[in-house]
């Protein structure tokens, strides 16, 4: 893979230089200017290298500018998120790329543009492709950083927890007059043609995610996955379950019906979209086990915008963005210690619901395990 | 591509007549009118210049990307050459997207060509410079490029969940058109929105054939007593079998390698191009992407084959024009 990477970069920057060799030469020597700062940005693990933040803000702003990739603006209030940054630190100009990629798209980005103004600063990864890709990462410590629990941090600041949400069941309340209670409500035959999830398991993590829930609530458990995907297969057969990408657009539609993805994003396409969203869209996460997935912030070792990047994981663990993920279903990863110290919005929490007491969340080991099983079963079971 | 190139721009050269001494005729210059050729070097190097621009941009744009991409199946993730990779092609999984690409892609070019050549057909009856046949072969050029997200879309406000014409056969007939599940979003419902753009596709590459007709045979046979159906049997189909053929394979080929319906309808894959898109962008299979080159090869072994026929089928179909 590197190898082949060189060669596509040595073949392709020798024409870029042949045709273009006047711009190349001025814009490199322009990007070079921008990253000689007085403290070495890029090495930097806490604020304190920078003289505390607001020797971390000076640097940023004279930097002016962030990459980040893979955020969709209604994902766990990521718009409302990026808005509040740039409103906070006016002089540095968001670039949000790719917001519907994955997370291996993520770190696909940074490998190819590597060295380049464009590549992205900061990633927002799901743990799998995470412990694939520590090599990428650089080590950074935010200032709360005794806030998130030690489990939910690597030791050395490459990676940190931020959000998780739980495994739901959004439905339009127009076409399912009952609540399903359970997951195997959903393989009754006024389910025909609605069910969906959030792409192919063996690809996406929320769609995989669906699949374990459903294990759960059929005999499974983290260890073993097999029963989500004979459930898919049972699903499949009574003709409930759809292959349709489900978006906004889709349930606002009544394309899909019912769809299993995080809580927050099946409460972001509800009532909350406001004129958006799809009024009669309700949330439901089952009783008994909750399936949950931290999502971890990490800032890319080779960031263009090294500071930028530091500035933006300070401001995502603040409360006040803390509480925004809340606000969105999703439980950050700094709630218990705002609770304790009262930063949480207690009235956001009493809406959410307080965390789940009985959570599951796949180590790695179990979901390298469960990636085995979906990759030899779930084409058969679904196709 | 040289051996067409080439002759091309040195007929077209007018100081080839005057100047050169004929020496001998093109070797590969087939059954067309020999061509003469001259003193080599200078003529190359001419020609060769106008050829430049268009040279290199198929070696940046198409021969490079596809050497990485498939020479990116050889090596493992940590960069070690290797072979293992080479084991996707008995995955059943893989196995049966090859199956699901080559059903669909075979299927919708058939009904494609023969839909595309009975309106060429039908076209024949037109004027060559009437309103109608302008008509269509703009149209035509239009949607055979109407592909992608926009043609999916098309189908979903039609027949998808709560298409038009879904709601509409429900309401007034009471069938469901998605009785056995989702009719669009399966690998074999993408025949409807392929063909939908095959059959334009063949009218633009068959029509030059039908058009080739010479009107001179139809009054020769009819001459000799022949009835038209034993025109059609036994003259215009024999001659005009290869160019059918060969477009036959040109939409196989534009189905194969078709990647933006099929990835706005499918999520589950089912089809080689949204199986490589599976394997490079997985954050649950991770540490695979390095197969998507070895389907990339897979994929780029078939449209050589595919190719190769069409342009052998292409050189016969030409025989019988002009």
């Amino acid at each position: 893979m590197k190898r082949s990477r060189i060669v596509a970069g040595v073949a392709f920057s020798a024409a870029v230089v042949a045709v273009l060799a006047g711009c190349s030469t001025s814009s490199t020597a322009g990007s070079s200017t921008s990253s000689t700062s007085k403290v070495d940005a890029a090495t930097a693990t806490s604020a304190a290298a920078f003289g505390g933040m607001d020797g971390l803000v000076a640097a940023a702003n004279a930097e002016g500018a962030l990459n980040v990739i893979t955020l969709p603006p209604s994902w766990a209030n990521y718009g409302k998120i990026i808005a509040g940054f740039e409103k906070k630190y006016p002089k540095i100009k968001i670039t949000s790329a790719n917001p519907n990629g994955s997370s291996a798209d993520e770190v696909a980005a940074a490998k190819s543009l590597k060295g380049q103004s464009t590549a992205p600063d900061v990633f927002d990864l799901g743990t799998a492709v995470l412990n694939a890709n520590t090599d990428l990462l650089a080590n950074y410590k935010v200032a709360n950083w005794s806030d998130i629990p030690t489990d939910f941090k690597s030791a050395d600041g490459t990676w940190y927890y931020d959000y998780t949400g739980l495994m739901s069941i959004g439905y339009d309340s127009s076409k399912i007059k009952t609540a399903p209670k359970s997951i195997n409500d959903l393989l009754g035959s006024s389910y025909k043609n609605e069910v969906a999830i959030k792409g192919d398991p063996t690809q996406a993590n929320e769609a995989a995610s669906a699949v374990y829930l459903a294990a759960l609530g059929n005999g499974g458990s983290a260890d073993d996955i097999q029963p989500g995907i004979d459930f898919f297969q049972k699903l499949k057969a009574n003709g409930n379950f759809i292959s349709t990408l489900p978006t906004q657009a889709t349930v606002n539609s009544g394309e899909t019906p019912v769809v299993l993805q995080w809580s927050y994003n099946n409460l972001a396409w509800g009532p909350a979209a406001g004129g958006a969203g799809n009024p009669n869209w309700k949330t439901v996460v089952l009783p008994g086990t909750a399936l949950g997935s931290y999502y971890n912030q990490a800032i890319n070792k080779d960031a263009p915008h090294p500071a930028a990047a530091r500035l933006w994981e300070e401001y995502l663990y603040t409360p006040a963005v803390q509480n925004l993920f809340l606000a969105s279903g999703a439980y950050p990863s700094t709630l218990a210690a705002m609770e304790k110290a009262g930063t949480v919005d207690k009235a956001t929490l009493a809406k959410v619901g307080g965390a789940p007491s009985d959570f599951v969340q796949l180590t790695s080991d179990q979901a390298t395990k469960a990636a085995t099983l979906l990759t030899a079963g779930w084409a058969k079971a679904v196709n | 591509m040289t051996t067409q190139t080439v002759p091309d721009t040195a007929s077209s050269d007018p100081a080839s007549g005057s100047t050169g001494t004929t020496v001998s005729s093109h070797p590969s210059a087939g059954p067309g009118p020999a061509s003469t050729s001259s003193k080599r070097p200078r003529r190359l190097s001419l020609a060769f210049l106008g050829f430049t621009p268009f040279a290199a941009y198929v070696v940046l744009f198409l021969a490079i990307p596809a050497v990485i991409a498939v020479a990116s199946g050889f090596f493992s993730g940590t960069g070690a050459f290797t072979f293992a990779n080479l084991r996707a092609f008995t995955d059943p999984t893989i196995l049966s997207a090859f199956r699901g690409s080559f059903l669909v892609s075979a299927i919708s070019a058939l009904l494609g060509a023969i839909i595309g050549a009975v309106v060429c057909f039908a076209l024949l009856g037109t004027r060559s410079d009437g309103f109608l046949r302008t008509t269509i072969d703009a149209a035509s050029s239009v949607l055979a490029q109407f592909g992608g997200i926009m043609l999916a879309f098309a189908f979903i406000a039609t027949i998808g969940f709560q298409g038009l014409v879904t709601l509409f056969l429900k309401d007034h007939f009471g069938f469901d058109l998605n009785a056995h599940g989702g009719l669009l979003y399966s690998v074999g419902g993408l025949v409807i929105p392929y063909t939908y753009f095959e059959v334009p596709l063949m009218v633009l590459t068959f029509m030059p054939a039908m058009e080739g007709l010479k009107a001179t045979w139809g009054e020769a046979a009819a001459t000799l007593g022949a009835t038209r159906r034993s025109y059609w049997l036994k003259i215009a189909m024999p001659v005009l079998a290869p160019a059918f053929w060969g477009s036959v394979l040109l939409l196989f080929a534009n189905a194969f390698s078709s990647f933006a319906t099929a990835a706005a309808l499918l999520s589950q894959g089912g089809i080689v191009p949204l199986t490589i898109k599976q394997q490079l962008t997985s954050e649950t299979v991770v540490g695979v992407s390095n197969t998507a080159g070895v389907l990339a090869l897979g994929m780029l072994v078939i449209m050589v084959v595919v190719m190769g026929a069409y342009s052998l089928l292409q050189r016969r179909a030409a025989r019988w024009q002009r």
